[in-house]
């Protein structure tokens, strides 16, 4: 019994190292693909590049707007996440601490949010932000992922912040702190580990986003980085090696971090649908 | 003494945290929402109303060329997106979470290893298969000459063009509902499993009889996701077949539809935000009425488990 157990596991084992080869061989064979010439690619597809000179990537920097591309992308999601999270702590902060009357229909109006998909609503809010003037600026992007985004923070904010004893703001009360400084100084260092997750949970989506840049952002001076890609993708599409130098280099920002904080992004993303 | 705020200012320390939020909720979700039924019912000239036409915009999508054809055709390739993702992709991810299950050393790595696509932009992984799927230089084609298979064009070809998009986005989102599934799985207790062990279960009778009722609630999130997500499909078919799903209209989608009627495709810029509004109000409901009525089910088979 205990050897068939054991032979057993082993098949599993031996069935997860294959999914984990498919999963990480495609990744590493664009990475290889990146440093060879278009010859070497055709010819020998799987093997090692014969030296690994960065002459893809140079191009890459020196004829792309590859830089432009990621610091609009950083930028971007940057000022997004932080939005989202300011205004959703604040928000969650009001909806969990105070009662007040329309406490209950304010939350259900932030949660309402979560049930409708946006992107089917990018006609009127095409409409809505060339009435604004803000069609082809980054802050008009901005201003849709913080609509995105608010629903999911202000949810997830508003649990935790709830959970939190209320004793702790009393006494802070007695002590004659304001109302400001309390939450400052007292509440929100406590909730930090929620303000990750929804920070994760948002980070993602719009770092990887494509189809609102699609829409909203025609100059190239302005766009995000998948969109950028895509322009990139159609210029070089018969050099082969520059392209999958292109893919690993916008591969590698959301790679690195992940690696870094995996645990914290699978627990983000995952957070919504685990309950 | 505790200085204690008065009514008032305790009124406008509550609105000024609430301000800014519901701000840009009310300026970017709901009143674009409302007005996304309306615009339905009108003729648009560029980006305004024009006039009134009444149900004349539902009536050209649903029933009229040259809309029609590609209207049902499209929704005919998502109800086969969906129903191939939840078999391929999500009872793939079913059992990679029961083999995770088993805490085999390394099972955190794995975790790792099989998310990590999951945080990738498709459009990045829709142009690396596409170079992987190319018919004379790509990797795919490449390795089954190596074992004397001679692969055909799989994106320029009208029987294989969907399936191939299908793959990538199994490849690509595996680990979602693998980790969703792990997490269920880890949920249930370990003298249920104890115990069924006991009465001689193996694992064909673990997995199918005692662990699949009682993921229930994951099942019923997995079915929900993948759903709406294969009715929203849009990044990877617009990545790999473009606006017009190529070959032919074979990777066609309601996503490329609606996006290539209402803002036109590289080769007719012309927009049509009327005819775009009554499609983006078709799907909505549609997508809300049937995951609706499937959650109803879903539900209360997990009531019954």
């Amino acid at each position: 019994m205990q050897h068939g157990e054991r032979g057993k596991n082993a098949l599993i084992q031996a069935l997860l190292i294959a999914n984990a080869f498919l999963m990480l061989y495609p990744l590493l064979v664009m990475l290889l693909s990146a440093f060879k010439s278009n010859a070497e690619l055709f010819a020998s597809p799987f093997a090692l590049p014969e030296s690994f000179g960065g002459a893809n990537f140079a191009r890459m920097w020196s004829e792309t707007s590859f830089l432009r591309y990621l610091g609009n992308s950083i930028g971007v999601t940057a000022v997004s996440v932080g939005l989202i999270v300011v205004f959703g702590t604040m928000a969650a902060y009001a909806i969990a601490r105070y009662p007040f009357r329309l406490s209950a229909a304010v939350f259900l109006f932030f949660l309402s949010g979560l049930m409708v998909p946006l992107k089917l609503a990018i006609i009127p809010l095409f409409i809505q932000l060339n009435a604004l003037g803000l069609i082809d600026t980054r802050l008009g992007l901005v201003l849709v992922y913080v609509a995105m985004g608010l629903p999911s923070a202000v949810f997830i904010m508003t649990g935790f912040l709830r959970t939190l004893p209320g004793e702790l703001e009393e006494s802070a009360r007695i002590e004659g702190a304001s109302e400001l400084r309390t939450m400052l100084q007292v509440m929100l260092p406590l909730a930090r580990p929620a303000m990750v997750i929804a920070a994760i949970q948002n980070a993602v989506p719009i770092w990887n986003d494509f189809f609102f840049p699609l829409v909203f952002i025609s100059s190239d001076a302005l766009k995000t980085l998948p969109q950028g890609l895509t322009v990139f993708m159609g210029e070089y599409n018969t050099d082969w090696g520059v392209l999958f130098a292109g893919l690993t280099l916008s591969a590698l920002p959301i790679t690195l971090v992940y690696i870094a904080l995996s645990r914290q992004f699978i627990a983000g993303l995952t957070q919504g649908a685990i309950k | 003494m505790p200085r204690r705020p008065r009514r008032w200012r305790r009124g406008m320390w509550i609105a000024v945290l609430l301000a800014p939020g519901l701000a840009v909720m009310t300026l970017f979700v709901a009143v674009p929402l409302l007005s996304s039924f309306r615009y339905a019912f009108y003729n648009f000239k560029g980006v305004l109303p024009d006039a009134f036409i009444g149900l004349a915009n539902f009536g050209d999508v649903l029933f009229e060329a040259p809309f029609a054809a590609q209207t049902w055709r499209a929704l005919w390739h998502n109800c086969v997106v969906f129903v191939s993702l939840m078999v391929v992709q999500n009872g793939l991810a079913y059992l990679i979470a029961f083999a995770l299950l088993k805490t085999l050393p390394g099972h955190r790595i794995h975790q790792t290893i099989i998310f990590l696509p999951v945080v990738l932009s498709a459009v990045i992984v829709g142009f690396l298969w596409k170079l992987f799927l190319h018919p004379l230089f790509g990797l795919v084609n490449a390795a089954l000459a190596l074992v004397g298979i001679n692969g055909p064009p799989w994106l320029g070809n009208e029987s294989t063009a969907l399936g191939s998009i299908i793959f990538t986005n199994a490849w690509h989102w595996v680990g979602f509902p693998a980790l969703i599934f792990l997490a269920g799985m880890q949920r249930i207790s370990k003298e249920t499993l104890e115990a069924a062990r006991i009465d001689g279960a193996d694992d064909r009778v673990l997995m199918t009889r005692i662990i699949w009722p009682l993921v229930a609630p994951s099942t019923t999130i997995v079915a929900t996701l993948t759903f709406i997500g294969s009715f929203n499909w849009f990044e990877l078919p617009y990545v790999m077949a473009g606006a017009t799903g190529s070959p032919g209209g074979a990777t066609d989608v309601l996503g490329l539809l609606f996006y290539r009627t209402a803002f036109g495709t590289a080769s007719s810029g012309l927009q049509d935000f009327g005819h775009g509004s009554a499609l983006a109000v078709l799907m909505f409901a549609f997508i809300a009425i049937t995951s609706g009525i499937g959650l109803h089910f879903l539900r209360r088979r997990e009531i019954e488990a």
